[in-house]
């Protein structure tokens, strides 16, 4: 039998489809992987109700397992508390910026919001502007530098 | 909870997003085209969502497939707002601006359900809207406070939508004891928080609020306009007639 450790390395390899620089586990997405039963539950989160990545992750997750001979798997969806862009680690964030997606800041809060400039990831100018508040997955947002002039994906605040 | 109320929620979003999705490869610029498609792809999600919530709460082994694609018309119980036609694009936005500021009070009222399974949901729900709200509102100040073109046009799609605003508030269709116990939203209790919003951004954009002159009402009880059968005729076919076809 495998050990809930086991299943876990295995499990957090899962490359996000959409954004496949990154893992479910640097996404925070995966949230537990235990084992009930004789049965690997496996119980992730989604960023947007209608992330159509949630599908291919649940696939890819038993494939993982079954690799380590585990056929018994359960992949439960849990929605409480919500998935923000503060889920993602900071292993994460570099691996986004080092593929030229800009990472999330802060998720605003307070009575002023603040919104600090986001920086290029190709070139590290500040001076950038937002293209669309949508973009090539339902999680970032499109934005160009102005120094370079290359458009880039930003996982967006959430 | 109830069935029905679950069911109403999950059409609302089920017929906004197919109609959003109408726009795909056809709206005004790429950026638009990938924004309307993601806002679709978020009312989908919650439709889903909610529609698998509505079958288990029915209990005669309904998943959201059989919900979405194998009822008839009478059996859909949104609102009427949604599957009106896209129209223009200033016909859409007026459309989203309003059903997309509904939707916000609505999920942010539901975060407090006494219905855990519901309350998830609404939460999830309500951050997202909230980006649909701003996205409409931003097409709203730059098309009315456009060009005469634009401001005429925001006018008539005004016109043309504001009279199927008015059932979106209207309670009658739901269990009192629903309300009663907390794990519905009486609708009445959003007009204003939705007019304070709507009404805000009208303004700024050099527009106004129609007078009140008739309200359309029966999506709640299964009755549609003359659009929702087209609508449903192109959103079910696939399903209909190659039933479980997978790829």
């Amino acid at each position: 039998m495998v050990t809930v450790d086991a299943a876990r390395r295995a499990v957090a390899t899962v490359a996000d489809p959409e954004l496949p620089v990154v893992t479910i586990d640097d996404l925070g997405i995966l949230r537990d992987v235990s084992i009930v039963d004789g049965s690997v539950v496996v119980t992730v989160t989604p960023t947007y109700s209608g992330c159509p990545a949630m599908d291919v992750i649940r696939h890819e997750i038993a494939d993982r397992l079954a690799d380590l001979g585990v056929s018994d798997v359960e992949v439960r969806t849990e929605l409480v508390p919500p998935w923000t862009s503060a889920a993602i680690t900071s292993a994460g964030r570099a691996k986004l910026d080092a593929a030229g997606i800009a990472p999330p800041g802060q998720v605003a809060s307070g009575p002023v919001p603040v919104r600090l400039a986001v920086r290029c990831p190709r070139c590290g100018s500040l001076d950038t502007e937002e293209l669309s508040r949508y973009s090539s997955t339902a999680c970032t947002a499109l934005w160009r530098c102005r120094s370079c002039a290359e458009p880039f994906d930003r996982v967006k605040e959430h | 909870m109830s069935f029905g109320y679950v069911l109403a929620l999950a059409d609302d979003a089920l017929i906004a997003a197919q109609r959003l999705a109408e726009w795909t490869s056809r709206a005004p610029e790429l950026e638009e085209d990938v924004a309307l498609a993601n806002i679709a792809l978020d009312t989908l999600g919650q439709a889903r969502l909610l529609l698998t919530y509505a079958g288990e709460l029915e209990g005669a082994g309904r998943d959201e497939d059989d919900l979405a694609y194998l009822r008839d018309e009478r059996e859909f119980r949104n609102c009427q707002l949604v599957e009106l036609p896209n129209g223009d694009f200033a016909v859409t936005i007026v459309k989203l601006l309003c059903f997309a500021t509904y939707q916000h009070e609505l999920y942010s009222a539901l975060r407090d359900s006494t219905d855990e399974r519901l309350a998830a949901i609404a939460t999830k729900a309500a951050t997202e809207t909230a980006y649909h709200v701003d996205h409409a509102r931003l097409w709203t100040l730059r098309l009315g406070d456009g060009t005469d073109e634009a401001h005429r046009r925001m006018t008539d799609a005004l016109g043309r939508i504001w009279p199927y605003t008015n059932d979106l508030f209207n309670g009658d269709w739901i269990d009192p004891a629903l309300l009663a116990d907390g794990t519905a939203v009486d609708p009445a209790t959003l007009r204003e928080p939705w007019m304070s919003t709507v009404d805000k951004v009208l303004t700024e954009a050099t527009l106004s609020a129609p007078d009140d002159d008739w309200a359309p009402t029966g999506g709640r009880h299964g009755e549609h306009t003359e659009a929702m059968g087209y609508l449903l005729a192109e959103m079910q076919y696939l399903h209909r007639a190659h039933p479980g076809a997978s790829w």
